[in-house]
């Protein structure tokens, strides 16, 4: 051992560069393989059929159009209707907003609650919330659909919306939750003394904390429920469906040449608002992420 | 009265939530539970019956196929997704100056959705225009990638999809477990002039033991739910050879029309996630209330 070292510190300065520029390239291997199928997603989404079927997967489009993004926005079809990923996009905005926006108000307030204004019994309910996070969902989906059916709200975005509030507010609450325990109880008893209540504390010193923990949410929830497939697919309809089961129609319908590069473009419409937040708001997403799996 | 009020307004607000979660989560098991021990078919009967709807269940090749697929999909995407996640974040904890860009481009497939995901990977492994044309053209003309669209390897397609969009994630939990290991303990260590491989086989991986956990938890979790990927990249086939318990349980539930089956599977679904998260979670509640 005492050898090896002996060796390792005359040749220290070259290993220690090749060891560098070692780590650099498989760090840029590493950086290549998550971008090849994005790279070969917009590349085929810019080529035409022929060259897509002439050519390859990797080469830069020859010729570009846009009449793949075109067709794939406005005219792709997705089973008999052929209207393109539009109405489903704007489906996943009607969708997405008020479910994001009602699941983090939500999800304040009780983890408020179960922070800082704790009462017998506030910790097993928590318990009880966190645990619904974890259920598989196709345990519910069944007695879901009926539900919907009796409310009036089968096939219907009011309904979608209603879904993704319910099986949402779990996480949401755990969010602010760990976020407000942070909150000394003293400042809370202290404006308590002051005689403030239970909203006048939260909204003249929780909220105004607050903002790191709803950007988290915010977009925690935004992603989840963009990219939802399972209940968009189990309980819509044709012409409420969200935009991930558009996409799978256009994708796997059957009828017709296969368009691979309509495939592309609809798949990079479809990713567009989520990645869009990931590349303005990563470190909030990553903090969600991580938030209810890091012990802390 | 306002004083009431005043003093159980916690209680009210966490009310309803409790409520929701009550009837939507727990009734709703309790329902699925229930009809997964009747026969019903196209439309939910209520007399109980027993156990019989597992025994089909546990008879049909097809739920054997889906299981089956389950712990090899399951296994490989934990152990491969698990080891290149620490391995990316121990490369990225080098003081590698281009830190910032890398973990964004290793991170951003956990924002696609799956559906997006399986369509791209559906396209870059079909057999005809996709990887096996390029290697081809390469001049290997024999090269052969028939994966996808092979009975005997296309649960193997879903692997490395699933790998590509949740490793990032895996190097996110252990570069933040890593930037948590005391420094101080570090810089003694490299002060008694320990090899940095033996500081991390040691001192560093042995103290993230909380974070492989979390790991392992969020990545079967992941496992068990997966539905997106398998639809969009074969729809559970060819046949069903990719099936996995969730596609199989949609299929009962939207298909078939066999809600007896839809819902024994998902019980069965829940009994597996149950076994491995509730000792976690109670472990985790447990010391944070200590």
């Amino acid at each position: 051992m005492t050898d090896l070292s002996a060796t390792q510190g005359a040749a220290r300065p070259w290993g220690k560069i090749a060891l560098r520029w070692g780590l650099y390239v498989l760090l840029g291997l590493f950086a290549l393989y998550y971008l090849v199928p994005l790279f070969v997603m917009v590349t085929t989404s810019l080529k035409s059929l022929d060259e897509i079927r002439s050519g390859s997967l990797i080469a830069l489009p020859r010729d570009v159009t846009f009449d793949a993004w075109a067709k794939a926005w406005s005219g792709a079809c997705t089973g008999i209707q052929c209207e393109g990923l539009r109405p489903y996009f704007f489906n996943s905005i009607a969708m997405a907003i008020p479910a994001v926006m009602i699941s983090t108000v939500i999800g304040a307030m009780n983890g408020y609650v179960v922070a800082q204004w704790k009462f017998r019994g506030a910790n097993i309910i928590f318990s009880l919330l966190l645990f619904g996070c974890f259920i598989p969902f196709q345990v519910v989906l069944l007695p879901m659909a009926k539900m919907l059916g009796v409310l009036g709200m089968a096939g219907t975005i009011p309904g979608l919306i209603m879904v993704h509030v319910i099986y949402g507010i779990g996480f949401t609450t755990l969010f602010f939750r760990n976020y407000y325990v942070t909150i000394p109880v003293e400042l809370v008893k202290a404006a308590k003394i002051d005689g403030a209540g239970f909203f006048r504390i939260f909204w003249s010193i929780f909220l105004p904390l607050s903002l790191p923990i709803i950007v988290v949410s915010v977009i925690w929830q935004f992603t989840q429920i963009w990219n939802d497939f399972l209940f968009g697919v189990s309980f819509s309809q044709a012409g409420t469906q969200p935009v991930t089961v558009a996409l799978n129609n256009i994708v796997n319908s059957t009828t017709g040449v296969k368009e691979y590069n309509v495939d592309m473009a609809a798949a990079i419409i479809a990713a567009l608002p989520t990645l869009l937040v990931y590349v303005v708001a990563g470190k909030y997403f990553i903090r969600g992420l991580t938030a209810g799996s890091v012990k802390g | 009265m306002t004083l009431w009020l005043e003093r159980h307004v916690p209680k009210l607000v966490l009310a309803p939530s409790f409520a929701a979660i009550l009837l939507f989560v727990y009734g709703f098991i309790a329902w699925t539970g229930w009809i997964s021990l009747t026969k019903s078919r196209l439309m939910p009967k209520y007399d109980i019956e027993g156990v019989q709807q597992y025994t089909r269940l546990f008879d049909a090749p097809r739920w054997d196929v889906a299981m089956n697929n389950l712990y090899i999909f399951g296994a490989l995407f934990i152990v491969i997704a698990m080891v290149l996640g620490l391995l990316l974040a121990i490369l990225l904890d080098q003081k590698i100056r281009t830190e910032g860009v890398l973990r964004t481009i290793y991170l951003y497939p956990m924002a696609l959705s799956m559906i997006v995901t399986g369509t791209a990977w559906k396209w870059i492994l079909n057999p005809g225009l996709g990887l096996e044309k390029v290697v081809q053209g390469w001049g290997f003309e024999n090269f052969k990638f028939d994966w996808l669209v092979n009975p005997d390897y296309a649960i193997y397609t879903i692997v490395i999809a699933a790998v590509w969009q949740s490793s990032g994630f895996v190097m996110a939990l252990f570069l933040a477990g890593l930037r948590s290991v005391d420094s101080e303990i570090i810089k003694a260590a490299q002060v008694d002039g320990i090899p940095t491989t033996r500081i991390y086989t040691a001192i560093i991986i042995p103290s993230m033991a909380p974070i492989f956990l979390s790991a392992f938890i969020v990545l079967s979790h992941l496992a068990i739910k997966s539905f997106d990927l398998v639809i969009a990249m074969t729809n559970g086939g060819p046949g069903y050879a990719t099936d996995l318990p969730a596609t199989y349980m949609y299929a009962m539930a939207f298909s078939r029309g066999d809600l007896g089956q839809a819902a024994s599977s998902a019980m069965i679904m829940m009994l597996v996630v149950f076994t491995i998260v509730v000792p976690y979670l109670y472990s985790e509640l447990r010391t944070r209330n200590d």
